[in-house]
Parts: C-alpha cells; structure tokens; sequence
C-alpha cells in the first residue's frame, strides 16, 4: 500500500482546541450591535382552524420592533422534497400540532419578545385531532392535509423478483411484526440562528444547520431573493443527527424580520421547542416476511412498513423509500417485496435521523434473522456468513457493493468478542447478540431534480507559499469533516496538516449538499482531493518550466519537493525565494527544495494558484421508481456483538460489552472513525433501552426534557471495542466512504438478540424497558405452564 | 430590583448589577462574556452549562447569580492560562474527547474537578463524575480516556 504521512493517522481535530479552551463559538454565542432578539408563538392545540389573530397589543409593548404572521410572510410553500413542499412560514388558515408556528416577534431584549409573543391573541377553533396513524387512515378520519384526504402522504410500492412465487418454494417462513418509538435527536445545541441584511450584499444568515446549500435555496425560494444575494453560513454547530438538515421556520422568520427591520435579529429554540419542532426519527410499523431453503439461503422478504409522518412531510418521502430499500443487503437476497405508507397525524414532523429510514427495518429483520437461524439449528453467523454479500455484488434492487467488507466485519467481532466461547454457554440472564447492517455513502441525487455538482472546493495557495487555504462549503456539524478534509488537502497536495488552514460551511465558498446520507467524506472529499491535486499541478509545472525536469520527476511530500533524479540544483531558485523574502524569518535552508519556495515561486509566474474540485457521483444503477433513494456510490457496512445482563427478577437490561467492526473503506482518520462508531452505538443504545418521545391525549410532547426523555449517560453506555475495516472503495477519495450514520445498523438488533439469549424471550417493540420484559417473562411463564 | 453583586470569575473580580431572577449562566454569558459556558437545556438536565463555584462543579443554569455573590467561579475560559492547555484540555484534544464541543465545556470542568480532588481516579469513579454531563456525540469511551489520560499527565 501507498505511504501516507497525514490521512490514516490520528492526527487530532483542527478545532479541538478552540472548543476545549471555549473559544468556539455557536449561532447562539453570536451577537451584532444593534441586534434584536426574535421569539415565537407557537400553537398549543394539535389540530385547529385558525379565526383571528390579533397583533395589536404586541405591536404597541415597547421594545417590539416587529411582528410577523402568514400574512407579512406569505404563502410560499417549502419542505425538502420538492414534491412535497407542505409546510409555509406560519400557518395559514390551520394549525396540524402543538408547535407549529403561528407568528414572531422581533425585540430589543428576548424578555420583550417573548412577553409580546405573547400578547398575541389567536382565535383557534378545535378540530378533531389524530394522533394513531392507523386512526388517520380510517374513514372518516380528521383529515390534516386537503390534498391528502387519507391522509397518506405517501406510499412505495416496490418489488424486485416475485416474492409470492419465492416464498413458495420455501422450507421456513415466518412473519414479525416490530414497531420502535418516535426518537429525537437530542443533540446538545438547540438551533439558533442570526440574520443580517444589506440592501446591497444581500442576507446573510448564520445557522446552526446541517445543510447551508438547502437552507439557502429555501430562503431565497421562499423569501422572493435572488439567490446569489443570500449567504448561509455555520458557526460551530453543536451537533445535528439529521434533524438540522433542513430549512425551518426558525430561519426563515428570522430571515424575514432581518430584512423587514434593517437590524439583525437572533433567534434560538428552547430546549421544549426542540422536542416541538422533532424532524427526528419517524415511527416505523414494519411486518416482515422472510423465507429460507432447510440449508439457511435467504429466499425472500416482504416488508410492509406505515411510518407515522407527523403533521409534515419533512424528509419523509425518502424516509418511507429507505425503510424499504436498506433491507436485502448485505446480504444475497433475490427477492424483494415493499409496500410502505407515511402518514400524516397532528404531530411533529417526522424527518431524518442518523441511520435515515432504515434503523427500525434493520431491527426488525436481524432480530426475524436470528430466530431463524434458531429455527434452522445454525450459528447466527453461519447464518449470515452463509448469505454474505462481498464486493461487487449487486442487491435485487440494484445496489452496487463497489467494495464490502460484511464478512471481515463479522468475522472480526466473532473473534474480538470471543463468541464461539460464549454463544449458547452463557447462564440464564447473561446474553450475547449479533447484527450486520450497511448504509449508504451519500445519497446518489439532490433531493431537488438537477444536474448540480454534490461538492465543490476551492484550493488558494497564499500568495508567500506558506498557507494552503481551503475553502469548502461543506458542512462540520461535530462529525469532523473539518478535519477530514483538511487531512485529504495535505495528504493530496503534499504539504504538512499544519500549512493547511480550514474554512468551510459557507455558500459563498460553493456547492456542497452538506451533512446528510453520510456523504461529505466521501464526497466533499472527492472535490477536495481533486481541488488539492490542481493546485499542486500547476505549482510543478512553474517548477518544472523553470528547473526544466518534467512534472513526473517530481513530487511533493510532507512540504518538500522530491526529485526524482539525484543533484537537482535549485540553488538559484532559493536565492531568488529568499532575495523576496528579505527580513523574513524562516529562510529556507536544507538540502530539499521547500513547498513554501515552490508556491511563492508559483505565484511569481502565475498571479494566485487556485485550485478547484467538483463532484458529482457517476452513473447509479436501478431504473426503476424512487431508484434515487438509495442508490449510491458506495455503501459502509458493519457487524455488531454485544454483551447484556438482564435482572430476570425486574427485566432491567444492561449492556456490559459491545464489539462493533466497520468497513469504512479506509479510515481518513482513525480516532473520528472510532468516535463515529461509538457516538452511533450510543444513539442506537438510547433508542433500543429507553428513549421514546411521548404524547398525551391532545398530541402535546409529555416529556419534552433531556431529564425525562433520557438519552444514555457516561453510566449507561460500557466501553466498545472498536475495529475499523478497510476495503479499499473504488469509488471513494484514497479509498474512503462512510461510517457516521451507517455504524448504528446493528447496534438495536444486537440488543435485541442478546436480550433474548440472556432471557428466551423476543421483544417487538422499542424501547426494551425493564417493565416490557418483565411482562414478557411473566407471559412466557405462563405460556409455559399451560403447556 | 437589581442588585449589585460580586463575582470572582477565573480570579479576575466583577461587580455586575443584575436582576435576581437571572441565573449564574445567563450573567456569565451575556453581561460578562464568558460565552465558553454553553446552555443546552437551560434546566439542570444536561451539565453544558457546568461551571465550578467554590471548587464545587453545579449547574450555572440552575443557581442564581445573586446566590453566588462574592463566589470564586471557574468558567472554560479560566482553565488554562496563556497558550499552554491544562492537560485535561490538552488530554481532550489528543484522545478524540470532541466532537462537535457542545459538551466539551462542562465535561472538563467536571473532570478537572474530579482530578483536582481524585489525582488517580478508577473508571467506574470517573464516569460517576461525569454522569451529569450529556453527551449526544461521542458515546463517552473517549473522554473516559481522555480524563485517565489527563491524571497520568498531571502526575508527572
Ligand atoms: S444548560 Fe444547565 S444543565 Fe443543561
Ligand atoms: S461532543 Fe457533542 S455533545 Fe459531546
């Protein structure tokens, strides 16, 4: 293999000290002279027309500098995916849940935003509230969207080979159902943003988002802007998960007043209003239907999947296709059926969350694989590895696995767990569990139709040689992309981690579709590398003109250049270098020419070396419809082993080890890889044991606190043994592709099957609280006495 | 009625006038500037906004700035001095402990505590002294060896 000298290092993160001193600063930290602070009024009922609203006694509180309903916004319509643009700024004549925002106030302290937010008076007449999706689809049903008089906002129907007839010739079939909890996001910062406008630049907006690209189509689309007058930038963004990945209404009225006022305006989200505004994890219904030959060959699967929407589309279209099509691989499955439904209830949206569409499938058919393998008398693993897809496979949906290493992955847990020594040996109440899952390394398409480049990045050399500055739209949000891409810059112009300095989530730097689908390593590193390998072009083709030694005889690494000939004499370039930079302080010395001499030499001849790069995925495969979600350029993949004692007395489940193998392609940086695979394991540990957002009778959050929701502490969550395995993707920059989102796959399913080697029984529905198991200890031993 | 208070924050004196409804975090963020302290729930329920007061680690949204009046307080900003790092900052860094940093202020004010107190805790001791501070990122391991890390360099 190649000798790298800064990616697949541990290099630490180019912003880990700002943030360990306190330095860094997030939307909420900013301020500007003159800034007003916004505040919302957000619905309390679930499901209302709306009469009146009166803004007449906010208006005249002093301090009040703005107030905005539907009216000062408008009526443009925006969501994610253009074909389901439902949502407006404020709603217009009906609110769908509590929390859906129904005016703003900007003021000149956030005490008297919030007290005129108040005194606005709304007149709201109830209606019938839905909670259940399955009520929702009812006849007679209240219904929330008019054009969706069902109330299904969505439906897939996909089959690839003919389930019916496979399943017939089937030895073992069996069907499951499974249903998981609505989840939320929980990261740590609650979106803020900070808007500014100038009549002649334009606004400029500071979000805590995932994705400025999307939030700066959707402002100038719904604000009436040209696009080129809206900039949308990151502060540090306090992580994102998926939920921050589109634009809100937080931005868009902040927007909106920003300019109506001339002033900036900052607005922030409590806590509560996170839980309100959710775009987190859907909840997913799954049946699945999975027949096997007597020998173990996966045969077929039929998956039928309602996803409770919530009272917006969200991301939920590509939500409702991944629930369906990250089933199959990794392994050979010939036949595959999907019917799946989102449906719209007087709730928050539902959206993207980390692992999108596909956590709750993958729960369910690696639990339904495992009693099947019981069924069948194997090994779990055999199980799978009797099925394993490897690399170059292609899945019944048309899912090219470019590089796969599925079965590394299991086999390096089997043996990192040691559970050939405990499967089926451990006592009652201690249990073991395994899983596979892969994911997609970025999504194939824009969720606007277009031919638009998924990245872009920009390469300047400073004009003294000394800096590599990289300016790259795409989005850090805690994963580390600043840090990956500052590692492929160096790595691939050849200069040292130092010289390169990191700008990024900026539109004014580019196109990039941002953090989402687990797709900026993969692909904002494709446009860095390629922005890199341009700038070092033409800095060796300046040296090759003036030393007269073709490009090929030279190379640049770790800052120096190489020659491939001994006695190249640079001697008079030096000179020349250093008669520039008289009363300077680093003159070079030594016996290699430098890449700092090199670029300002550059330069001389030149004017400013700019590199640029652009990305876009190659031809994806699947013709079929809703082929889009799905298809990618590569996908990662992972196996999972944990380790569970379960209290047989109270049914309290803890998870004392977990061994987790992830094929990432080839690990740009192996501390944020493991840190990926950890955080991943934590969110999947929270959602298998305890989170589950809650709702009372009239569709309010009941538990709209971290305290109450509960995501996994320092105390819940046991060290996991860490493997990374590289399969070197052809696809991917230096071999790369994703883990963000993908090493959560197994993490539930592995739960789960511990838990039912610990204690004999199968839990269907999240999250495993003690008081559900307990219940289903109690029903197995009654089942058992009466046989 | 305001009220004129006393704060020692990172052994520099303030005297500030505020309301006393308003807490020790909002008086350190937006009167005196120490925006290093981060509020993620505002509540008491996930330790971003932990501040150490009188060597004690507590909620900065949960006390009242006039509870504190005449309190030494130690905020992010006060943990290391000139550009060298603590080592737990520095321990923080090196073992990958950050990701997006939400946490980051509040868990090294609590480990620091813990060293300051413990200058060889056992994991099982160090993950009871962060188990009031959330995070969503990182799944805890590397800041658990981060904080080992850090007490093995302190020794020194
Ligand atoms: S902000 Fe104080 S505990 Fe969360
Ligand atoms: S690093 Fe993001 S919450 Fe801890």
């Amino acid at each position: 293999m190649k000798e790298y000298s800064v990616i697949n290092t541990r290099v630490p993160r180019v912003d880990g000290r700002a943030k360990a001193t306190g330095k860094a600063r997030y939307a909420d930290d900013l301020s500007m002279p003159d800034m007003l602070y916004g505040a919302l009024l957000q619905s309390p009922v679930a499901h209302a027309r709306i009469r009146k609203i009166d803004t007449s006694k906010a208006k005249k509180l002093p301090g009040v500098k703005d107030v905005v309903t539907a009216q000062e916004a408008g009526a443009v319509k925006f969501g994610v995916s253009p074909a389901r643009y439902d949502e407006t700024i404020f709603c217009i004549d009906k609110a769908r849940y509590v929390g859906d925002e129904i005016a703003a106030v900007a003021a000149v302290d956030l005490e008297t935003a919030l007290e005129a937010a108040a005194l606005i008076e709304v007149e709201y007449e109830e209606l019938p509230v839905v909670l259940d999706p399955f009520e929702a689809i009812k006849e007679g049903a209240p219904v929330i969207h008019e054009d969706f008089p069902n109330n299904i906002g969505a439906e897939v129907h996909q089959e690839f080979g003919d389930v019916e007839e496979a399943l017939k010739t089937c030895d073992l079939v069996r069907t499951d159902k499974f249903v998981n909890k609505k989840q939320d996001g929980a990261f740590l910062e609650p979106q803020a943003c900070l808007a500014f406008y100038d009549p002649g630049r334009g606004l400029t907006l500071y979000s805590s988002t995932q994705a400025p690209h999307y939030v700066q189509r959707t402002l100038a689309m719904v604000l009436g802007l040209p696009i080129g007058k809206v900039r949308v930038a990151q502060p540090c963004v306090g992580g994102g998960f998926g939920p921050k990945a589109s634009a809100s209404t937080l931005e868009l009225t902040t927007s909106l007043m920003a300019i109506r006022t001339g002033r900036p305006v900052k607005m922030a989200f409590t806590r509560e209003q996170v839980f309100w505004h959710s775009r987190a994890r859907h909840q997913f219904f799954h049946e699945l239907t999975t027949g096997v030959k007597k020998d173990g060959t996966l045969v077929a699967l039929k998956n039928t999947c309602y996803l409770d929407g919530g009272a917006y589309s969200s991301f939920g279209i590509a939500t409702v296709y991944y629930a369906g099509s990250l089933l199959g691989a990794p392994y050979r499955l010939p036949n595959m059926k999907y019917d799946g439904y989102r449906i719209y209830t007087n709730k928050p949206a539902n959206g993207a969350q980390r692992g999108h569409g596909g956590v709750a499938a993958r729960a369910a058919w690696e639990q339904q694989l495992d009693i099947i393998a019981a069924d069948l008398g194997m090994d779990p693993i055999e199980f799978r590895l009797k099925n394993i897809m490897q690399r170059g496979d292609i899945t019944c949906n048309d899912f090219n696995m470019s590089s796969l290493g599925m079965k590394e992955c299991l086999e390096a847990v089997r043996s990192g767990s040691g559970w050939d020594k405990k499967k089926g040996k451990l006592p009652r109440g201690k249990g073991i569990g395994v899983a596979c899952g892969f994911f997609v390394s970025g999504a194939g398409f824009p969720i606007y139709r277009s031919e638009t480049f998924h990245s872009t990045a920009v390469i300047k050399l400073s004009e003294d040689g000394g800096t590599v500055n990289l300016y790259t739209p795409a989005a850090e949000i805690g994963q580390g992309s600043d840090t990956v891409l500052t590692q492929i810059a160096a790595e691939a112009l050849g200069v040292r981690y130092g010289d390169v300095k990191v700008s990024s989530g900026d539109t004014d730097f580019g196109v990039d579709l941002g953090a989402y689908s687990s797709r900026q390593t993969l692909m904002s590193g494709h446009a860095v590398k390629q922005a890199a390998e341009e700038a070092r072009r033409q800095v060796l083709e300046v040296l090759s003109e003036q030393l007269n030694i073709p490009v090929e005889e030279m190379d640049i690494k770790d800052g120096l250049v190489l020659f491939k000939k001994e006695g190249v004499d640079f001697s008079a370039l030096r000179t020349r270098y250093i008669k520039e930079h008289r009363g300077w302080t680093d003159p070079p010395s030594g016996k290699h020419f430098t890449f700092v001499e090199a670029a300002r030499l550059a330069y001389l001849a030149r004017g400013t070396i700019v590199g640029t790069g652009a990305y876009k995925p190659g031809e994806l495969g699947g013709k079929y419809k809703g082929a889009a979600v799905g298809t990618s350029p590569a996908y990662g993949c992972s196996a999972q082993v944990v380790e569970v004692t379960v209290d047989m007395e109270t049914g309290q489940v803890t998870v004392d080890k977990m061994t987790d193998a992830h094929d990432c392609g080839f690990a740009i940086n192996r501390t944020n890889v493991e840190g990926q695979m950890q955080g991943s394991l934590s969110m999947g540990l929270g959602e298998a044991l305890f989170e589950e957002v809650k709702f009372d009778g009239g569709g309010r959050v009941a538990n709209p606190t971290l305290g109450e929701y509960r995501i996994p502490t320092c105390l819940d969550m046991p060290n996991v043994e860490t493997i990374i395995i590289e399969s070197n993707e052809p696809n991917g920059p230096f071999g790369a592709k994703e883990v963000g989102e993908g090493a959560i796959m197994p993490t539930i399913p592995a739960i789960l099957n511990a838990v039912y080697d610990a204690t004999g029984v199968r839990i269907n529905e999240l999250p495993v609280t003690s008081e559900r198991v307990f219940d289903r200890l109690k029903e197995e031993k009654e089942r058992r006495k009466e046989v | 009625m305001k009220k004129l208070i006393t704060l020692i924050v990172n052994k520099r004196a303030f005297e500030v006038a505020v309301e006393p409804n308003r807490t020790l975090a909002q008086v350190l963020r937006e009167d005196l500037g120490f925006l290093g302290t981060k509020v993620g729930c505002g509540i008491g329920d996930c330790g971003a906004c932990t501040v150490v007061v009188d060597g004690r680690p507590v909620n900065s949204c949960l006390v009242l700035a006039v509870q504190v009046n005449g309190s030494e307080i130690t905020t992010i900003e006060g943990v290391s001095e000139g550009a060298e790092l603590h080592p737990v900052q520095e321990a923080f860094v090196e073992y990958g402990a950050i990701q997006c940093g939400f946490c980051t202020s509040g868990m090294i004010l609590s480990a620091k505590t813990l060293l300051d107190r413990n200058s060889n805790p056992s994991e099982p001791e160090i993950r009871a002294a962060l188990s009031g501070n959330l995070c969503r990122c990182t799944g805890y391991q590397k800041i658990v060896e981060a904080v080992h890390a850090a007490a093995g360099m302190m020794k020194k």
